[in-house]
């Protein structure tokens, strides 16, 4: 645990000695802001849909830039190599950097929390929805870092492991709109990312839907653990 | 401390360390002397657990890599070639993290990374941004963490390439006063470096343990490593004559006419015959436009090696 919280500190210090994190925290609070204002304007309704359901696709582009530098970076410079001849598990790496990027991304959508305090300010919103809202987000966020976690441990090169996260994604993201009939149709619609997410919206916390983010999340995070092993013995 | 045992590593078909076995006591500096590419850095890393090795086995203070990885990594400090380090930190934050990852708490922490800073002579830039430093300094940096936890065992993968010439020096007196205190293990490509530095040297070629023995030793197998090469004016018989006759002297090649010739002179070491060469040639009146001393490059002694192995 001790080494966990040494190595995601340590990334949570890079992400913000660098300019990536700023970057994308500002494209994200610009587009979703967009997004917030325009159904404002249009719908005049006090609740945060209108940055809720975008926000949840603006994450999916910009979860893979967060992510794309934490093992593949360490590749290419050799840093690598130093980290993981100390006496740590692969595991507490992989959870560490995890860590430190779920951290980001919570700092991320704490500063889109004007959105319900200008909703506060202006009129009289639900409460409920938004804070569901927030943990759907939180945890739709933390599958997808997960993902894109793993694309960064296959290569190293950062753009690489971008686009492959952004593919896994966008994979995960539609696979239950095909409309395919019977089992295999649910099984797939079960399986998509979206899908869980609405309830959240509506103010309702489904514990299949939290149960199914975690998974996604362990399970591209044990993945990691296993490609970093596997990296080794290639 | 260190007991390797047939150790094999291929990447794909490619045999890059093949059957390797060998010791080292506690306290003792073994040098691993080899061409580039000739498996020392994959060596190295299976001794410090960051490869897997195809077949055979290495204990690092009773612990196998493989079986007890974590126990083994422990007892290492460990310092690879291309010396990676966060350069987004300063000197001391990453000191702290290399500490933390090895289990040492912050008093203990605190007190080495002020020990290790004024052992590797960082004192002035402990609070720098190691992005910021030079090569040599970098490669202080890299000493210091490997230092850090005292660990019984230090790997070193070329600590003196690519820095200047006093950071050599310094850092070759720093390496050797590690020995007793640590068991040390360090590969180079300068056959004069590892002779300086190490009590025992293991000769590495394309793989393969080519001799393991004290340096001493090593250059009394060797023979004739000492070699001098001459430009002279004048008659190439007499000439060869006379360098032939000389004590010490094993064997004279040559290459020109009368006018100007090259001679390549070899000579059992211990002795510079320079000066006496230099003094039978001018005083017969013929004209010496060249002398230099060479040692015998790393390759010759490889094929030496190897070829005396066969023989
Ligand atoms: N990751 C790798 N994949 C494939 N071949 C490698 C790899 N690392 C090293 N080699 C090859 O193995 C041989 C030994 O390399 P290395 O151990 O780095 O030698 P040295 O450190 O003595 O220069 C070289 O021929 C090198 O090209
Ligand atoms: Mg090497």
């Amino acid at each position: 645990m001790r080494n966990t919280m040494a190595i995601a500190k340590r990334e949570v210090r890079t992400y913000f000695t660098s300019p990536i994190a700023y970057v994308v925290t500002a494209v994200f609070l610009v587009v979703t802001g967009y997004f917030f204002a325009a159904d404002l304007l249009t719908r005049q309704m006090a609740n945060l849909r209108g940055f809720l359901s975008p926000g949840s696709f603006v994450l999916l582009l910009v979860t893979p830039l967060l992510t794309m530098r934490l093992f593949a970076e360490e590749q290419k410079l050799g840093t690598l190599e130093l980290l993981l001849t100390n006496p740590v598990r692969d595991i507490e790496v992989v959870m560490g950097k995890y860590l430190g990027s779920l951290f980001t991304l919570l700092v991320m959508l704490v500063l889109t929390l004007y959105y319900p305090l200008l909703l506060r300010m202006f009129g009289d919103p639900d409460l409920g929805p938004i804070l569901t809202g927030y943990l759907g987000l939180f945890l739709l966020g933390s599958a997808m870092i997960a993902v894109g976690l793993l694309a960064s441990s296959v290569t190293a090169n950062q753009i690489v492991a971008a686009v492959l996260g952004l593919g896994i994604l966008i994979l995960l993201w539609v696979v239950g709109s095909v409309g395919t009939a019977g089992a295999l149709g649910s099984l797939l619609d079960y399986v998509a990312l979206p899908r869980h997410f609405t309830d959240f919206t509506l103010g309702v916390i489904d514990t299949k839907s939290v149960v199914y983010y975690l998974s996604v999340a362990a399970a591209f995070v044990f993945l990691t653990a296993r490609s970093l092993e596997m990296r080794r013995w290639r | 401390m260190i007991e390797v045992r047939s150790l094999t590593k291929y990447y794909g078909d490619f045999p890059a360390v093949e059957d390797i076995s060998f010791d080292v006591k506690k306290g003792e500096i073994l040098g691993f002397l080899g061409p580039n590419g000739s498996g020392k850095t994959t060596t190295m890393r299976i001794l410090t657990g960051y490869l897997p090795p195809s077949s055979g086995t290495a204990r690092i203070a009773g612990y196998d890599v493989v079986d007890h990885s974590l126990d083994a990594r422990r007892h290492i400090g460990y310092l690879p070639e291309t010396v990676p380090l966060y350069t987004d930190m300063t000197v001391r934050d990453y000191l702290d993290f290399q500490g933390t990852l090895r289990g040492m708490d912050q008093a203990r922490r605190r007190k080495r990374i002020d020990e290790v800073v004024g052992v590797c002579r960082l004192g002035e830039y402990r609070d720098s941004h190691i992005g910021k430093l030079s090569k040599g300094y970098r490669q202080r940096v890299g000493l210091a963490q490997a230092l850090l936890h005292e660990p019984d065992v230090l790997i070193l993968d070329e600590p003196t390439i690519g820095i200047d010439p006093r950071q050599v020096v310094e850092t070759r007196q720093l390496i050797k006063s590690f020995g007793g205190d640590h068991t040390v293990v360090i590969s180079s490509h300068i056959l004069p470096e590892v002779s300086m530095v190490c009590e025992r040297v293991l000769i590495i070629n394309e793989g393969q343990v080519v001799a393991i023995d004290r340096p001493e030793n090593l250059s009394n197998r060797l023979g004739g490593t000492e070699r001098i090469h001459l430009e002279v004016r004048g008659p190439v018989k007499e000439v060869m004559g006379v360098l032939r006759g000389m004590k010490g002297v094993q064997e004279v090649t040559n290459e020109g006419g009368d006018s100007l010739a090259r001679y390549t002179v070899e000579c059992r070491p211990g002795r510079d015959l320079r000066a006496e060469m230099a003094e039978a040639l001018v005083s017969r009146g013929w004209g010496l436009l060249g002398l230099q001393a060479a040692g015998m490059s790393l390759e010759e002694i490889f094929l030496k090696l190897t070829t005396e192995d066969q023989a």
